[in-house]
């Protein structure tokens, strides 16, 4: 993984100084309220329903086994033992008083850390494909080019004060584990006729009150125009971008009011007085950033060790996680683990202080050091031997980190909802809860197979509801908590958005209608076939009719609607 | 009023005229025009010998700029809340597409922890707001030695140097 030279450390760690001063200045009364905020946004910090909450950066969701350690640390001594891993690859700390803040980024300094840009209307994190390096089905490791743009846009002089928040997203597979469709920015590692390896980009996708799916903008990039192509996109809209209501503030809007055509040609347009300039991003530099993203040295006979297969047949447990939570490695004898951070009971994507100590100490046993945070809340450890798949899973089981439930109906995204956030309508986390009350038998599960859920507690949709093939979206109606339901969206290659189920229904009910619903799928399903599968071929009416079913009174209701 | 140009807190005469309403105004010396003025009496203005100033805010083109920048000698622009960020584009373009020489001006919201921003994008002159330390603010040029990426002050990203 990347490593900081002097350069990078002297950012990190002058920011940590800029920012003690400014919350020196601001406790001492010398910044305002309102001249405070903007500082402490572009620093992660933001003042939530109870505390404040600091988000910190992973880029590309990549840690060392040391990193985890240091926020482990960090929950121990700041907060309350636990933190929360976000969609968006980084992890959330919902507890700690604002004069520790800045002894945290020094901590966070210690082991190449940050938050900066994590909140506020600037670049934020870059984010990637969750099996990058790993994949079987990768062109090319796309996180060098997120380091890259990490670089490139952070503290960016020009696009610090943007009309909003703007997210960019990398992947370099067939398949989109990177949600590039529904990013402000998404990039996709393609090959041309010519057999040169550049960029597809696809700018203005994003969910929020207002989803897109993102518009194809340049088939083509080639690779050594990244950051002038960026900087020209960000240029217009920075420029033009809306600034009078922040529901319409995002580059979608903006590429959706110009039309696809006309906001290409201003981003070519402006493209065209900086691509041969310093802009221009050298081969060296990609050259000298791949260096950091080599492959670990990998036993070559590490598949011939296949005692995991008798052990599958002999213990149930292990042999319904290895079913879930395994997925396929380039390298022969070696799979992805991915450590279930939703058990039972656990808002989804919270992790303890001692399960991440745990987590990395595996990591540093079964696979090279390193961890990844997922776009669903879990974690993964990359490179492990197909040998030691057992007692990994052992070990983790002892922490309550081996729920056999990823891609399953309770591997559940979710924002944190109203017990935390302060825009939010709805509880998600309750919700969660009451999903993993009902749906509690593991057969089951296995049984109705892949099956995303997102749940968002207002239509800010940090838990991506848009894109769930089941989306639940948390409503308020006369003070009371209501959900609205949509199916069929998806944030992979076949992208798309949910549509709406039908009228809200109350919180009490959530998993009762899930229930009416898989009913619904358990009936219809052919073959193989997937919830989203069967959805797509059906339509949405046979799962109106089971959750709102036609009676005379109803529909005399509805027609008073 | 006071101001940091080039790094160093000094006095100076100018003086915005924010609106221009009246017919009968008669334009002074040392008044920083709104640009919509500027092109309407540019003719009158230059008659005169004499430095020339504007101010636009986010909603002027720059490229509508182009053809008067031999004759501005000050450029102000304007940051009517801290949010705003569209000045930083136009800053840039005025040095990097079209080598504008002259002063650039931060005017309205200036907020110290900004400034740094801004001097990369090429603005050299702030105005100070009444009330705030221009000391202190000046020690906010010097929050980063490193800068990743090429601006208006930087001709090379970090990288070059590696």
């Amino acid at each position: 993984m990347y490593k900081y030279d002097n350069y990078d450390q002297t950012i990190v760690d002058e920011r940590v100084a800029q920012f003690r001063d400014q919350t020196e200045r601001f406790l001492a009364g010398k910044l305002t309220e309102e001249e405070f905020r903007p500082l402490r946004l572009m620093n992660g910090l933001y003042v939530q329903r109870y505390a404040p909450m600091l988000r910190v950066a992973i880029p590309y969701g990549l840690l060392s086994s040391e990193q985890l350690r240091m926020l482990a640390h960090i929950s121990r001594k700041y907060d309350k033992n636990y933190a929360h891993f976000s969609t968006r690859q980084n992890i959330q700390f919902n507890w700690p008083a604002l004069e520790t803040v800045p002894d945290i980024l020094a901590d966070l300094a210690s082991v190449e850390m940050h938050a900066i840009q994590t909140s506020g209307n600037v670049i934020r994190n870059t984010t990637s494909d969750q099996f990058a390096g790993i994949a079987k089905d990768e062109l090319e490791d796309p996180r060098p080019y997120c380091e890259i743009i990490r670089q490139w846009s952070t503290f960016h002089p020009e696009f610090s004060f943007l009309p909003r928040k703007f997210k960019i997203a990398v992947s370099g597979a067939t398949s989109d584990r990177a949600a590039i469709k529904v990013h402000d920015i998404g990039l996709n590692l393609i090959k041309n006729d010519a057999g040169e390896v550049g960029f597809n980009v696809i700018v203005g996708g994003g969910l929020g009150r207002t989803p897109f799916i993102g518009a194809d903008i340049r088939p083509f990039l080639e690779k050594q125009h990244l950051l002038s192509y960026l900087e020209a996109i960000l240029r217009v809209y920075n420029r033009f971008g809306r600034r009078d209501n922040i529901y319409r503030a995002r580059i979608k809007i903006l590429v959706n009011d110009l039309g696809k055509e006309e906001f290409t040609r201003q981003v070519e347009e402006e493209w065209s007085h900086i691509k041969s300039g310093v802009m221009k991003l050298d081969q060296k530099e990609i050259e000298r950033v791949q260096r950091y993203f080599t492959s670990p040295e990998y036993d070559d006979n590490a598949s011939d060790d296949t005692s995991f297969n008798e052990l599958e047949k002999s213990d149930k447990g292990f042999s319904n996680w290895t079913k879930r939570n395994l997925f396929a490695h380039r390298v022969p004898g070696y799979k992805a683990v991915v450590v279930s951070l939703k058990a039972p009971g656990i808002a989804p994507g919270d992790a303890t202080d001692e399960q991440m100590d745990h987590i990395a100490s595996l990591a540093d046993l079964y696979s090279y050091g390193e961890v990844v945070v997922t776009h669903d809340q879990n974690l993964i450890l990359p490179n492990v031997k197909q040998a030691n798949l057992f007692a990994l899973w052992k070990k983790l089981s002892k922490k309550n980190l081996a729920t056999a439930n990823i891609g399953l109906l309770t591997d559940m995204i979710c924002c944190p909802g109203l017990d935390f956030c302060s825009l939010a309508n709805a509880g998600s986390i309750p919700i969660a809860k009451q999903i993993n009350e009902k749906f509690d038998d593991i057969d089951y599960l296995h049984d109705i197979g892949e099956l995303k859920i997102k749940m968002s507690g207002c239509m800010n949709a940090c838990g991506h509801h848009h894109v769930g093939h089941i989306g639940i979206l948390g409503v308020k109606k006369k003070d009371k908590e209501f959900y609205q339901l949509t199916l069929g969206g998806s944030a992979e290659k076949d992208a798309c958005l949910g549509d709406r189920l039908g009228p809200s229904i109350v919180k009490e009910e959530v998993a009762n209608v899930i229930g009416k619903l898989l009913s619904v799928y358990v009936e219809k399903r052919q073959d193989e076939e997937r919830f989203l599968d069967t959805y797509r071929r059906v339509g949405i009416e046979p799962f109106k009719e089971r959750v709102y079913p036609k009676t005379p009174a109803k529909e005399k209701a509805h027609a008073n609607n | 009023m006071q101001i940091i140009k080039d790094r160093n807190i000094s006095n100076d005469d100018w003086v915005i005229a924010r609106e221009i309403d009246d017919a009968a105004f008669v334009p002074k010396d040392n008044t920083i025009f709104p640009f919509s003025y500027w092109q309407l009496n540019s003719g009158d203005l230059l008659k005169q010998n004499t430095s020339h100033a504007i101010w636009i805010d986010g909603d002027i083109e720059t490229e509508q700029l182009s053809s008067h920048l031999n004759h501005l000698s000050i450029i102000a622009l304007d940051f009517p809340a801290f949010k705003d960020g569209r000045s930083y584009s136009h800053a840039r373009i005025l040095r990097d597409r079209y080598n504008y020489e002259g002063e650039l001006r931060a005017i309205g919201n200036v907020l110290r922890d900004q400034m740094f921003f801004m001097l990369r994008c090429g603005i050299n002159c702030f105005e100070v707001t009444e009330g705030k330390n221009a000391e202190d603010a000046l020690k906010s040029f010097n929050d980063f030695t490193v800068r990743y990426q090429a601006a208006a002050d930087d001709a090379v990203p970090i990288y070059k140097l590696r």
